[in-house]
């Protein structure tokens, strides 16, 4: 039960660390990148790529994994994003839907369409014990990383200069452009940071998630779900969300044959749960809450 | 009080003349009927287009007119495709309907199709009526990836990933087969994406219509006014799905076969793209769009097999960031700049 609720947590906390570029992009101009899960992508192929290919170290791989999709996220964001702020909504998904497809026949051709496996370094293979509960060495890892960053981010946000003009950029754009906060720049530097946290996360789940062509349609949904629960006012409110998602998602696949008891009873196979939790969780909150779970009144 | 009777002549007046069949349409569906004669060995491909076109008209109804994003219509394609498929498997054989409709009737099927795809739009309409663009996006997104899950796992009734084998349908009003040539299916095809249009047609060319470009312009004020905004995008909604519905079961129908591919989000996705680039809101522009999208699926899909996808993208991000309201917008654009109407358009 235990190691359940762990990887559920160290999955949520990855979550996190992958979608909490898209939240704040989203808040601050507004604009659907459907294509957030294509950095994710882009970090772990590069890590795939420097570990087995190169021998690079594990832990070196994890900062150029995010240096590289910074500045990948940076010039895209500085020729193309750029020209899709003031156009509609459809535009926007439209155009990353665009770049999604672009990306994956890419990966397709320079990678292989088959998935990627990494060699974790020896230091973060195995399990141990604490609590009566087995902890995977990696996961633990993993949490440990996303949570530092967290707490980082958390920080940057609430106490640096940087920080308090982005909460200012996103409450009201035009007035913080109004103070004289060059809310464009704010967008571009967020922008890369969302984009190499992607990169990151994208390197750091290399051996949680399934790495192949098709990552950024596959967590794509993952990634709004977060957003759609968590809001985009904050970074708690999608930790949070993040949380649930994970936590939820692996115990609906430990679960899976809950509904076979019933099933037995009326005397039809019903499938396993676990394909589904996140979706109708999903849906759940959408009804119960239209503005996310985690949102302060105002909706924008 | 004259004034109103005078204004209420005007309006149906104006409508009228909307609904105004121009040469152009009509030497469309010329040339599209006679593609039986000019390519008798296409026949199938242009059932598939034909069937694409009528999923990108659904959209176009609620994004076009309605003005919803939606990423999942792929769901009531699925959704009519299986009920079409599992009608045709295990009717055949069974004792008919009112004693003389089998139950594997493709007319039946469609029905059957539109009115399960239009139960569960029904069903789901009500999410989409909430919240901003994003979250109609993941609406829909979800439904669809629930309904695709579902074909996915409920191997008893859909035969999971392999799909469902022998689905095989009656002859059309008890005569036709469907024939290796296709020659039938592209009659069947035809027929009912003309009735479908016809329908569709008079549906935006009327009252009904006219509310929903209004909700789509601003549904604000569409509600000051008056006008019921939510029970209208529920009823567009509803009648798209269905439309989806019949698409999808005509297609299960003459492919003889359905599949979890049939609900896949790339099914949505694809259907958004044809839509775009046949140009939303104008009716044709699903149809013209997947012409241009099969043949250039073909066209490109000939040069580099696997990665048609890539040039898809491409052309996906050309398109958004210079060419506005796809080939339709393209057409109208230029008609204007070189016919320059006299007064008000």
């Amino acid at each position: 039960m235990l190691t359940i609720l762990f990887d559920g947590v160290a999955y949520g906390m990855l979550l996190f660390v992958l979608a909490v570029g898209l939240c704040v992009t989203l808040g601050l101009m507004n604009f659907i990148n459907l294509a957030h899960g294509a950095f994710a992508m882009a970090g772990g192929y590069l890590t795939v790529l420097l570990l087995n290919r190169y021998g690079v170290s594990f832990y070196l791989c994890l900062p150029a994994a995010f240096i590289f999709c910074g500045i990948l996220g940076a010039v895209l964001e500085r020729t193309l994003y750029v020209r899709l702020y003031d156009k509609s909504h459809l535009d926007q998904v439209l155009f990353s839907i665009g770049l999604i497809f672009i990306s994956i026949a890419s990966v397709d051709y320079l990678m292989g369409a088959s998935q990627q496996i990494v060699n974790l370094p020896s230091g973060l293979q195995g399990r141990m014990e604490v609590l009566g509960a087995s902890i995977g060495v990696y996961r633990l890892f993993v949490i440990v990383i996303c949570g530092l960053l967290t707490i980082g981010l958390q920080y940057a946000l609430s106490k640096t200069r940087f920080g308090s003009r982005l909460r200012a950029a996103v409450d009201d754009g035009r007035v913080a452009r109004g103070m004289g906060i060059d809310v464009t720049r704010i967008f571009s530097v967020t922008f890369a940071i969302g984009s190499a946290l992607a990169g990151l996360g994208g390197a750091l789940g290399t051996g949680i998630l399934s790495l192949d062509p098709s990552f950024p349609l596959k967590y794509m949904i993952l990634f709004l779900i977060v957003v759609a629960v968590g809001g985009t006012s904050t970074i708690t409110g999608p930790f949070f969300a993040s949380i649930l998602l994970g936590v939820a998602d692996v115990f609906g696949k430990y679960y899976d044959n809950i509904l076979e008891p019933l099933g037995k009873l009326i005397g039809v196979e019903l499938p396993g749960i676990g394909a589904f939790t996140i979706y109708i969780l999903m849906v759940v909150v959408l009804i119960v809450r239209p503005q996310g779970l985690f949102v302060r009144g105002a909706s924008r | 009080m004259s004034d109103i009777d005078a204004d209420k002549v005007r309006a149906r007046a104006s409508l009228l003349a909307e609904g105004r069949w121009r040469w152009p349409e009509v030497l469309f569906w010329a040339v599209a009927a006679s593609l039986f004669f000019l390519v008798p060995t296409k026949l199938t491909l242009l059932s598939e287009i034909m069937i694409l076109g009528l999923l990108a008209l659904s959209i176009d109804l609620v994004l076009g007119f309605a003005g919803i994003v939606t990423l999942g219509q792929g769901a009531f394609f699925g959704l009519g495709a299986y009920t079409a498929a599992l009608m045709a498997k295990h009717g055949y054989g069974a004792a008919p309907l009112l004693g003389f409709i089998p139950i594997n009737d493709p007319l039946l099927g469609l029905v059957g199709g539109a009115i399960v795809a239009g139960i569960v739009g029904f069903a789901t309409s009500f999410l989409v009526l909430r919240g901003s663009d994003l979250t109609r996006l993941m609406v829909t997104l979800g439904v669809a990836l629930i309904v695709e899950e579902l074909a996915n796992k409920l191997k008893w009734l859909t035969g999971g990933s392999d799909g469902l084998q022998g689905v095989l349908p009656a002859p059309l009003l008890g005569k036709w087969d469907f024939d290796l040539y296709g020659q039938v299916a592209f009659i069947y095809a035809f027929v009912i994406l003309f009735v479908m249009f016809l329908v569709a047609r008079q549906l935006v060319n009327s009252q009904f219509g006219m509310s929903l470009k209004a909700i789509k312009q601003n549904s604000l004020r569409s509600r000051t006014i008056g006008m019921p905004v939510n029970a209208r995008l529920v009823t567009v909604y509803t009648i798209a799905a269905m439309f989806a519905g019949v698409a999808g079961a005509m297609l299960a129908q003459t492919t003889q076969f359905a599949s979890p591919d049939m609900v896949a989000f790339h099914r949505s996705a694809d259907a958004l793209l044809i839509l775009i680039f046949g140009g939303a809101g104008y009716l044709y522009g699903g149809l013209v769009g997947a012409v241009v999208f099969r043949v250039m699926q073909d066209f490109l899909g000939g040069i580099t097999p696997q990665y048609w996808q890539f040039w898809l993208g491409v052309v996906l991000l050309l398109l958004v960031l210079f060419v506005r309201g796809g080939i339709l917008g393209l057409l109208r654009n230029g008609r204007d700049k070189f016919f320059p109407k006299s007064g008000k358009d």
